[in-house]
């Protein structure tokens, strides 16, 4: 009786519960991100590169990281990753300058290695796509995902240009990517799991059977009810 | 092999306290699903103080630097990712385990007489977690982790006449800061670890000198046989040792399904915010601390400044941690065991139950006036449990308790 | 199933195979504990391989550059420097490279790949001061007419001639060693990489 009391408050919080994500009220929309698509990382790399990289670093980041998970050559992370006078073993820091950045955005565009941890895929997803014209701002520009974003619509070359799904598969390309910088790990450790998961569960066959075969002293043997 | 043995044994009592604790240890031959905790919690403990030895070969304590390093764990370090995560889950494990652990002690009446110093031991320890948990949070330096400890610590200003000299004197300065973060390092790597291991220690001397309790709640040491050997006892070696292994292996599945699927749990278990590092200039939306720690959290908010003071609230919080200690004294039931208590006994500890699980849930909501309402409700139910218990352990009807364990 | 007697056979092997399979697990987590003590990127990043540009080197010129944070000197040895190195084999304590203390391609006279630039790491291999760059030949402290140019360790006196070679009868037991590397074009040297095949 007690139980179901107890298993039934946890489900209320369980399923109530909502706990501190972007908290922000706007409606975002699925990124749909495959991290497991190493092409879409890739393709995702390099527009990082040609897009964002010239303002946001992704400074926790190392080019030759990028090239070994992704498998990437020697020779594709010189041409498509590498500013020239970089080193591969470098973190990604972007070419732009502090009192540069000042002078034409107001501040420093922020570093985003770990903003698909913090504010999430779907966020980043929906933010790229969400630029609309705004003759009050600055760029011209506003978002409706971060309002009155001191951010200019970088990609709006690649949305004039391509048809509207393939413009979301660039953009989702790139969450993609951003996804991976937050957290390289996650390429490995599913994978890596689930061999755990399975290891443990011999050893839960052995244990058992060995409790079991303890266990029969105090059922039947010499330690037995008396 | 014998040779070696007697040698150690002249020199240091290795095989009386092998027979002593383990192999003729006498337990209760009838522990079910709930006495699985206590060997997990030593387990916790182990994993926590292993991979927390290896995480500060690579941690920098220090302001501008410990955000980056746990980064740089958790991308640069071979495999520092995997030992980052079992040290954060671990950390909510080890509150999963104990909670868990702690509600065993509450429906079999585990803190009863002769076992009181063994529940004020293991209230001392629960205290001692929360704190090293409190600090290990703060040392990752992110949003969370900085406002986190602004909120709580501040609560120490509140302190009458002392309290804004106390703030300064426990930060080292003027705000949360690099000295906080020195001091909060050394207290969770070194000082809090040894009284863990103490306290723990000493929570099995005194539970190993009046034995265990179980599920019926009945002194097995009262029925022993022609060779002193409780009748109802079996020894702690092989018979538990060979099923807290079960035990450990299916905890284990459940941490690895955690590190290695979800690690953040969606926040559960590492907040959003504390991927951004911290900020003084700039405060996240919505501060909680983690799960663990919201039961209290709760009642902290749910008491309203008064006199233009938030010490009722810090008062009431405090209140409510120690309020267990009083535990052995407030429950006048002869009977140990829900098993056998009365009705209104079961139905106040369920109350009980679901005020804590709604004061926890609440605790991580922003406060809206529903949620504000609700936080008072089950703050009276709270401690209605501990202040009422003396009445309704007194009344209804107890079942008769047997003489023997039941169900073996 | 009377269970009267226990089948030890059966326990046993029950307590062994979970034990082996435990063991297995425990080296399993083991395994990350010990790898996280090697170096990591961070580590390997700052250790990497360090371009040298030599077109402007003189001969007698000596360069010094950090490599793995040690210092690595590069320097142009001229025609009569390398014909003097042959004059010192009675002098030295491995003349002819014995010791593994450069890469297969420097084992020869002048350890190096060309006669004519010396690349050396400059840690004496007594206790490891870095040694000073005495090129002058017929210094009065270093032995006067004998002495044709080589580095002196000021903390206890050790002796290497132009090829890093230790001089018999010092406190250093080993020649400096030579790291690896190789040329990228004739004047710049890649210190840290061996050449490709």
């Amino acid at each position: 009786m007690k139980n179901i009391k107890i298993f039934t408050a946890f489900i209320l919080v369980l399923f109530g519960a909502n706990v501190i994500a972007a908290s922000s009220n706007v409606k975002l929309e699925s990124a749909n991100t495959d991290i497991s698509d190493y092409d879409s990382l890739k393709r995702g790399a390099k527009h990082f590169m040609n897009y964002c990289s010239g303002c946001h670093s992704i400074e926790l980041m190392r080019y030759n990281r990028i090239g070994q998970d992704l498998g990437m050559s020697e020779d594709e992370v010189v041409s498509d990753l590498l500013y020239a006078g970089s080193k591969s073993g470098e973190k990604m820091k972007s070419a732009i300058s502090t009192s540069a950045s000042t002078k034409w955005f107001g501040g420093t565009p922020p570093d985003l290695s770990l903003t698909s941890r913090s504010r999430g895929v779907d966020w980043i997803y929906s933010y790229l796509k969400g630029f609309y014209p705004d003759p009050k701002r600055t760029f011209g520009v506003n978002n409706h995902v971060l309002a009155n974003a001191s951010m200019p619509d970088v990609l709006w070359s690649l949305r004039q240009s391509k048809s509207a799904e393939a413009f979301d598969q660039d953009v989702r390309d790139i969450t993609n990517f951003l996804d991976y910088v937050g957290e390289p790990a996650k390429l490995v450790r599913v994978d890596l799991g689930i061999k755990v998961m399975l290891f443990l569960a011999v050893l839960l066959v052995l244990s058992y059977l060995l409790k079991k075969e303890y266990w029969k002293d105090v059922k039947y043997g010499k330690w037995k009810a008396k | 092999m014998d040779n070696n043995k007697n040698w150690i044994d002249q020199r240091f009592p290795l095989t009386k306290v092998w027979n002593e604790h383990l192999a003729e240890y006498y337990t209760p031959r009838n522990f079910n699903f709930w006495y699985f905790f206590g060997s997990l919690a030593i387990l916790v403990l182990v994993i926590q103080l292993i991979t927390g030895i290896f995480l500060t070969m690579h941690f920098k304590p220090e302001a501008g630097l410990a955000f980056d390093s746990v980064e740089y764990i958790m991308r640069d370090v071979d495999w520092g990712w995997l030992i980052r995560y079992m040290h954060s889950t671990g950390a909510s494990a080890f509150f999963v385990v104990v909670y868990l652990h702690m509600y065993r002690a509450l429906i079999y009446g585990s803190y009863k007489a002769p076992r009181e110093l063994i529940w004020i031991i293991g209230m001392v320890i629960y205290i001692a977690l929360m704190a090293e948990a409190f600090m290990g949070y703060v040392l990752p330096w992110g949003q969370m982790s900085y406002w986190g400890a602004q909120v709580i610590i501040s609560l120490f200003g509140s302190v009458p006449v002392i309290g804004p000299d106390l703030l300064v004197w426990i930060l080292g300065d003027y705000a949360v800061g690099d000295a906080a973060l020195n001091r909060f390092f050394s207290l969770h790597v070194i000082a809090m670890p040894l009284i863990l291991v103490v306290l723990v220690f000493l929570h099995i001397v005194a539970l190993h000198t009046v034995g265990s309790n179980n599920p019926d709640g009945i002194e097995i040491k009262k029925n022993k046989d022609k060779n002193g050997i409780p009748k109802d006892g079996i020894p702690f070696h092989p018979y538990y040792s060979v099923k807290d292994i079960v035990g450990v292996v299916v905890f284990l599945m459940i941490f690895s399904a955690v590190i290695f699927f979800a690690p953040a749990l969606n926040g559960y278990f590492l907040e959003h915010a504390n991927f951004v590092e911290a900020n003084p200039l700039k405060t996240p939306e919505h501060i909680a601390p983690l799960w663990y720690l919201t039961p209290f959290y709760s009642v902290l908010r749910a008491i309203p400044p008064m006199f233009g003071s938030q010490f009722p609230g810090v008062l009431a919080m405090f209140a409510a941690l120690l309020i267990f200690f009083a535990l052995p004294w407030l429950d006048r039931s002869k009977v140990k065991s829900i098993r056998y208590r009365s009705l209104p006994y079961k139905i106040a500890l369920g109350i009980f139950v679901v005020s804590f699980v709604w004061l926890g849930y609440l605790g991580m909501q922003p406060v809206t006036p529903m949620n504000a309402f609700l936080a008072r409700v089950f703050t009276a139910t709270y401690f209605g449990f501990f202040i009422l218990m003396p009445w309704f352990t007194s009344i209804g009807q107890t079942k008769p308790v047997p003489e023997r364990l039941t169900g073996v | 199933m009377s269970g009267q007697e226990i089948d030890l056979k059966k326990r046993r092997f029950l307590t062994q195979a979970t034990s082996v399979v435990g063991a297995v697990g425990v080296g399993f987590v083991a395994w990350p504990f010990l790898s996280t003590w090697s170096p990591s990127a961070a580590a390997k990043a700052a250790g990497a391989p360090v371009d040298v540009d030599i077109s402007k080197l003189e001969p007698g010129q000596l360069v010094r550059v950090l490599w793995r944070k040690k210092p690595v000197w590069i320097f142009r040895r001229d025609d009569q420097i390398i014909s003097d190195l042959k004059t010192l084999e009675s002098d030295l304590a491995d003349p002819n490279n014995e010791q593994q203390q450069q890469p297969e391609y420097a084992k020869n006279p002048t350890r190096s790949i060309k006669p004519e630039i010396a690349v050396i790491i400059g840690v004496c291999t007594h206790l490891g001061c870095s040694p000073t760059y005495r090129p002058e030949v017929g210094a009065a402290d270093l032995g006067g007419d004998s002495w044709k140019g080589g580095f002196y360790c000021p903390c206890h006196g050790s002796k290497f001639d132009l090829a890093g070679r230790v001089y018999a009868g010092v406190p250093a037991p080993t020649n400096l060693v030579v790291p690896p590397y190789h040329f990228v074009n004739d004047s710049l040297i890649r210190v840290g990489v061996d050449p490709q095949a």
